[in-house]
C-alpha cells in the first residue's frame, strides 16, 4: 500500500524496518508483522493504556513504555521480546487470571479468547498468586446478550466502543481499585437499560468470554472486533476495508 | 471597576494599627491547635482582656501554624518594641493567667513557658511558612504588611513574562510535590505551548497520610498561594487557574474562596490586574476523596468532573491538559515559594539549600519523636539533625529505627543513613523519595513488615483500578505481606514478593503504581531480617529442601 | 407539610405564575438546593463532582433517584454519573448513623496504634470500618490523616476531636455520647424546614 507519509527507520529486536513518522510503535508493529501482545488496545478506539502487556523497551532505557502510546522516532531501537518483558507480561496475565474467575473449560470463548491466547503466548501454565475468587453474578437479563463479570478484565473496549462509536454510553466503570466493575447505567441489569441500542458492538469487541450472545455453548462464541475496526476506519479515513483483511 | 489596592498605604496603615497596642497576643488557630482546643483559648483570651479592662492595651490575633503542634495550643505574647514570649499547652485557664499575669502584671506564666531558643525553632529557615504564626490568614492587610503582592506588582509591571520564567528557572526551584521536576522548565513549556486558553492548576490534593504542609499554606497564608499562582499565570500566558483542594480540607476551601474574593475586590485578580493588561480568574475545585488525584492527569480528570483515573502521557498536560488546552500543574508549596523568589531574587534562593536542590522544604514531622509539628528546613540538612535536634530525639528511652519519607510512595531509611543529606537525589538513592513532605519517625518497637503492609493496604485501597499491575498487583503484594505477617510464609513467598514488586513498579501506568512497591522494597532492603524471622523454621526448611 | 406540597404540586405543571424558588416539582424541596447550585454552575458538565457534594450535603447520602436527577440535569449518561459517584471515597450511598466515630488512619496515627482502635470499636459494635450498626445508631469510619499528627492517634466523635486516645477511652466516650441525646441526623434540618 502506498502512503505519502514520511517514513522513519526503526529497529524491532535488532531488525530494521521503515515506519511512518507519527505512528505508534503498536501500529507500526501490527503493520510490519512484529508481534506485540495487547488486550485493551483496539484500532479505531481511543487509547486506554490499562492492560500493560504491550510494554516495550526502548534501547537501554530502563523505563518500559506501552507500545500503544509510544510514537516511533528515527533510529528508535525497540525491544519487544526480552526476558524482562516476558517475565512482566506473564506476571500481568497471571494477575488477571487470579483476579477473576477464568475457567476456560466451561467458557463460551474457549479457543477464541484473547486472554487465553495471551496465556499461551507468554507460557503461563500456572498461576503463582492466590486466586481472589470473587463472587460475581452473571447478568443474563438482556434478551440478546449476556454479561459475565467473572470473565471481565476491565479493558474497557466495550465502554469505549459504546461511547465513541455507537454514542450510547450505556457502559462505564464504577467503583475503583480491586472493586472496580463494569456497569450498565446505574449498575442495573443490562436488560433494564433504556439506552442500549442492542447494536452488539460491545459484544463484538470483548476480548474474553465476558460478553457473549445468549445461548452459546462452550467454545461457540466468536467475537468480531474487526467489524468495529472497519467501522472506525470508514468513519475516520473514509476507507471501507474488507472485513477479512482487518485485525 | 473597583480601585486597585495601594499596597504601600495598606501596609502603612497596618503597621500603624499594630503599634497602637502595647500588647499583641498571637494565638495559633491552625487546624492542629484547634484540635487541641485553640478555639476556647482564643475566646478565653478575648473575654479576659475585656473583663480585665485591657481592651485598649492588648489585642488577640488568631494566626496560622506556629510549628510545634504537639505542644499546642500555642500562644505568643508580643510587647511593643520589646520581647516576645511563647507559651505551650494554653488551655482556657492558662489563657486567663496569661492575660492577668503577663499582660497586666508583667509576670511570666512559668508553668507553660516554651523556650524558643531550642533547635526546633533555631534550626529552621522559614520561607514558605514565613507568615505562619504571624498574620491573621483572613486579613489581606496582614499579608500586604509583610510584603504581600509586592512580587506580583513587580512581575507584571516591571518584568516581561520571559524574565519571570527565567528568574524561576535560574533559582533552581524544583517541584515540591515529590518528584522534583525543575519548575522553571515546566513554566517554559507552558509559556511556549500554543492554545486558545492556557490553564495553571495548583495541586492541593495532599493525600500522603501524615502530611499537612499544603493544607497549612492554603489555610494559613492563602494570599501567598494566590500571588504565586498569579505570577505563574502571568509568566506562562494563562488567564484561568484552578486550585484543586482535597474535600477533607473544608477550612482551606473556605479561606481560599474568601481570599480570592478579597483579591478580586482589590484588583489583584480578575480583569486588568493592577491596571495592567493581565487578566486572571482563579477558581477552587474540590476533590472527593481519592489519593490518586494527586497524580496530575488524574487531577485534571477530576477537575473536569470525571473519575480520577490517570491517562497516558505523552501528551503531557503542558501540551494537552484541561479540556485539551495547555495546562500546567504546580504543587501548592512550589507556588508558595514563588513570591519570595521574585522579591528576593533567584540568587538569594539558590544560596539556600544544596546546589541541585536549592531552597527549603516543609516537612510534617510525626511519629515517635519528642517534638511533633510542621517544620521548614534548608535542603541538605541531615536526617540526623531533623530527628535529633529539631525532633528532639526519640521519647520513652527508645531508640531510632527508621525514618519514613514520601508516604505510600516512599521508603524507610534506617539509622545507618541518618547522616544523609535531605535532598531529592540523596533520598532517591536510598530507595525513598522526598515526597510531598511527610516525615514519620519510628522507634525500635515498630515492625517494618507491618509498616510495609500498612502502606500497601493504602495503595491497594487507593488504586484507581485502571491498569492491571496496580489494581491486581497491589492486592497480591498485600496478600503476601499478610501471609508473612501471620507466619504462614515460605522462602518462595519472599522471592515472589520481590518479583511482584518489580512488575508493579516497572509496568504500572502512573506514579501511584510505579512507586507503590517502594515501602516494601526499602524495608526488604534494610530490614530484610525482620521478614526472614517471620518465616517459621519448619517452613524455611521445607523451602530449602 | 404534605398537604401544602400536594396543593402546590397540583398547580405546578406549565403554570407561568410558579416561581422556580417556590417549591420543587418532585415534592422534595431539597432538590431546590441542587437546582440553585446547577443554575449558578450554568449546568456545566464539569460540575458533576461539585453537584454531588451539594446533593450529599442536603440529603446526607446519595441514592439512585438523586443520581438520575443530576445525570438528567447535566445531560450526562447515567453510567458515567454512577462511575464518578462510586469512584470517590467521600460519596456515600448509605444514610449515616445517629452518631459517627471517625478514626484517623494516617501514618502518624498508625504508628501510635490507630488500627487497634478501629478493630476494638468494630468488634464492640459488630461492624467494620465504613459500616453503620443495624439499628442505625453508629457509623464507624476511617479517615486518611486529619492532619493533627501531634495528637496521634486522633478520633473524631460526632465531629469533636479527641486526641492521644486508646481503644478503651474511645469506647468509654462512645458509650457516653450514645447514652445521651441522639445527635441530629444530617439533612434533618433541610427536611424539617420550610416545606
Amino acid at each position: 500500500m502506498r502512503d505519502a507519509r514520511p517514513s522513519v527507520t526503526v529497529t524491532f529486536d535488532g531488525e530494521e524496518y521503515d515506519a511512518f513518522a507519527g505512528e505508534s510503535v503498536m501500529d507500526a508493529a501490527r503493520r510490519l508483522g512484529v508481534p506485540i501482545p495487547s488486550l485493551c488496545y483496539l484500532e479505531g478506539l481511543s487509547l486506554y493504556g490499562g492492560c500493560r502487556v504491550c510494554v516495550v523497551q526502548i534501547a537501554e532505557d530502563h523505563r518500559l513504555r506501552p507500545a500503544c502510546a509510544t510514537t516511533v522516532a528515527q533510529d528508535m531501537e525497540i525491544k519487544t521480546d526480552t526476558p524482562l518483558l516476558r517475565a512482566h507480561r506473564k506476571a500481568i496475565i497471571e494477575m488477571l487470571f487470579a483476579e477473576g474467575n477464568h475457567v476456560c473449560a466451561v467458557c463460551v470463548s474457549n479457543g477464541k479468547c484473547e486472554l487465553q491466547d495471551m496465556a499461551v503466548a507468554t507460557g503461563m501454565d500456572h498461576v503463582r498468586f492466590d486466586y481472589q475468587a470473587p463472587q460475581r453474578e452473571v447478568d443474563a437479563s438482556h434478551p440478546k446478550y449476556v454479561f459475565d463479570p467473572n470473565r471481565c478484565i476491565l479493558c474497557t473496549r466495550c465502554v469505549r466502543v459504546c461511547d465513541e462509536i455507537e454514542g450510547a454510553h450505556v457502559w462505564d466503570v464504577a467503583f475503583r481499585g480491586a472493586d472496580a466493575e463494569l456497569v450498565a447505567e446505574l449498575g442495573k441489569p443490562w436488560g433494564e437499560s433504556t439506552s442500549c441500542t442492542w447494536c452488539g458492538k460491545c459484544v463484538a469487541v470483548c476480548p474474553t468470554g465476558a460478553m457473549a450472545y445468549q445461548g452459546k455453548a462452550v467454545g461457540e462464541m466468536q467475537h468480531h472486533a474487526n467489524v468495529v475496526i472497519r467501522l472506525a476506519t470508514a468513519r475516520t479515513k473514509g476507507q471501507w476495508l474488507d472485513p477479512e483483511e482487518v485485525g | 471597576m473597583a480601585a486597585v489596592i495601594d499596597l504601600h498605604e495598606v501596609a502603612d496603615r497596618e503597621h500603624e494599627a499594630r503599634s497602637r497596642y502595647p500588647w499583641r497576643i498571637k494565638a495559633c488557630a491552625s487546624t492542629a491547635c484547634l484540635s487541641a482546643g485553640a478555639g476556647a483559648t482564643v475566646q478565653a483570651l478575648e473575654q479576659t482582656i475585656e473583663a480585665a479592662d485591657l481592651v485598649l492595651d492588648a489585642v488577640v490575633v488568631p494566626t496560622g501554624c506556629m510549628g510545634l503542634c504537639s505542644r499546642g495550643p500555642l500562644v505568643r505574647v508580643l510587647r511593643r518594641g520589646g520581647d516576645e514570649t511563647m507559651y505551650q499547652a494554653v488551655n482556657k485557664e492558662v489563657a486567663i493567667d496569661i492575660v492577668r499575669k503577663h499582660v497586666r502584671n508583667h509576670e511570666i506564666v512559668d508553668t507553660n513557658l516554651l523556650d524558643t531558643n531550642i533547635p526546633f525553632f533555631t534550626s529552621q529557615e522559614r520561607v514558605v511558612l514565613a507568615n505562619g504564626g504571624v498574620i491573621d490568614p483572613d486579613r489581606i492587610e496582614g499579608y500586604v504588611a509583610h510584603g504581600g503582592y509586592e512580587a506580583l506588582r513587580k512581575a507584571i509591571t516591571e518584568m516581561a513574562p520571559e524574565q519571570v520564567v527565567e528568574e524561576i528557572r535560574s533559582s533552581g526551584l524544583r517541584g515540591r510535590g515529590g518528584a522534583g521536576y525543575p519548575t522553571g522548565n515546566k513554566w517554559a513549556l507552558l509559556a511556549k505551548a500554543e492554545g486558545d486558553q492556557k490553564y495553571v492548576v495548583a495541586n492541593g490534593d495532599e493525600g500522603d497520610p501524615g502530611a499537612y504542609m499544603d493544607r497549612t499554606v492554603m489555610e494559613d497564608d492563602p494570599h501567598r498561594l494566590i500571588e504565586g499562582i498569579a505570577i505563574a499565570a502571568y509568566a506562562t500566558g494563562a488567564s484561568k487557574a484552578y486550585i484543586y483542594v482535597r474535600a477533607e480540607y473544608p477550612r482551606a476551601v473556605e479561606r481560599l474562596d474568601r481570599a480570592i474574593r478579597v483579591a478580586r475586590r482589590n484588583r489583584l485578580l480578575g480583569r486588568r490586574i493592577m491596571d495592567t493588561d493581565f487578566t486572571l480568574d482563579v477558581e477552587v475545585r474540590i476533590g472527593a476523596g481519592a489519593f490518586v488525584c494527586g497524580e496530575e492527569t488524574a487531577l485534571l480528570a477530576s477537575i473536569e468532573g470525571r473519575r480520577g483515573t490517570p491517562r497516558l502521557r505523552p501528551p503531557y498536560p503542558t501540551e494537552r491538559g484541561l479540556w485539551g488546552q495547555p495546562t500546567m500543574i504546580n504543587n501548592v508549596e512550589t507556588l508558595a515559594n514563588v513570591p519570595t523568589i521574585i522579591n528576593k531574587g533567584a540568587e538569594w534562593f539558590s544560596s539556600i539549600g544544596t546546589e541541585r536542590s536549592p531552597g527549603t522544604k516543609v516537612f510534617a514531622l510525626a511519629g515517635d519523636l519528642v517534638n511533633i509539628g510542621l517544620i521548614e528546613v534548608p535542603m541538605g540538612i541531615t536526617l540526623r539533625s531533623i530527628v535529633e535536634d529539631i525532633g528532639g530525639g526519640i521519647p520513652d528511652g527508645r531508640s531510632f529505627k527508621a525514618a519514613q519519607t514520601g508516604g505510600p510512595s516512599g521508603g524507610c531509611i534506617p539509622a545507618e543513613f541518618l547522616d544523609t543529606q535531605v535532598d531529592y537525589d540523596s533520598l532517591r538513592q536510598l530507595g525513598s523519595i522526598m515526597g510531598s513532605g511527610g516525615l514519620i519517625v519510628m522507634d525500635d518497637t515498630q515492625s517494618m513488615p507491618d509498616v510495609a503492609k500498612f502502606f500497601m493496604e493504602f495503595c491497594m485501597d487507593e488504586s484507581c483500578g485502571k491498569c492491571v499491575p496496580c489494581r491486581a498487583g497491589t492486592v497480591q503484594i498485600h496478600t503476601l505481606l499478610d501471609r508473612i505477617g501471620n507466619g504462614d510464609a515460605v522462602w518462595a513467598d519472599l522471592r515472589h514478593l520481590e518479583q511482584l514488586c518489580a512488575t508493579v513498579r516497572d509496568t504500572s501506568l502512573c506514579g501511584l503504581g510505579q512507586s507503590a512497591p517502594n515501602p516494601v522494597l526499602s524495608t526488604l532492603q534494610y530490614f530484610g531480617k525482620e521478614y526472614e524471622e517471620l518465616l517459621s523454621d519448619e517452613k524455611k526448611e521445607v523451602a530449602d529442601a | 407539610m404534605t398537604d401544602a406540597r400536594t396543593a402546590r404540586g397540583s398547580t405546578r405543571a406549565g403554570s407561568p405564575t410558579r416561581r422556580a424558588e417556590d417549591s420543587h416539582p418532585s415534592g422534595d424541596d431539597r432538590y431546590l438546593v441542587i437546582d440553585k447550585h446547577l443554575k449558578r454552575a450554568r449546568f456545566s458538565q464539569d460540575q458533576l463532582i461539585e453537584t454531588l457534594h451539594v446533593a450529599q450535603d442536603v440529603f446526607g447520602f446519595l441514592d439512585e433517584s438523586i443520581l438520575v436527577y443530576v445525570a438528567r440535569a447535566l445531560r450526562l449518561p447515567p453510567s458515567m454519573v454512577y462511575g464518578v459517584a462510586t469512584f470517590y471515597q467521600l460519596f456515600t450511598f448509605d444514610p449515616p448513623g445517629d452518631h459517627t466515630c471517625t478514626v484517623c488512619t494516617g501514618t502518624a496515627c498508625f504508628v501510635k496504634g490507630a488500627d487497634d482502635i478501629v478493630a476494638q470499636v468494630g468488634e464492640a459494635f459488630s461492624i467494620g470500618a465504613g459500616d453503620t450498626t443495624a439499628d442505625g445508631t453508629l457509623t464507624l469510619k476511617t479517615a486518611r490523616c486529619l492532619g493533627s499528627c501531634g495528637l496521634a492517634p486522633v478520633v473524631l466523635l460526632d465531629g469533636a476531636v479527641h486526641g492521644r486516645e486508646n481503644a478503651d477511652e474511645v469506647l468509654a466516650a462512645l458509650t457516653r455520647i450514645m447514652e445521651a441525646e441522639p445527635a441530629e441526623p444530617v439533612g434533618a434540618a433541610a427536611e424539617g424546614g420550610e416545606g
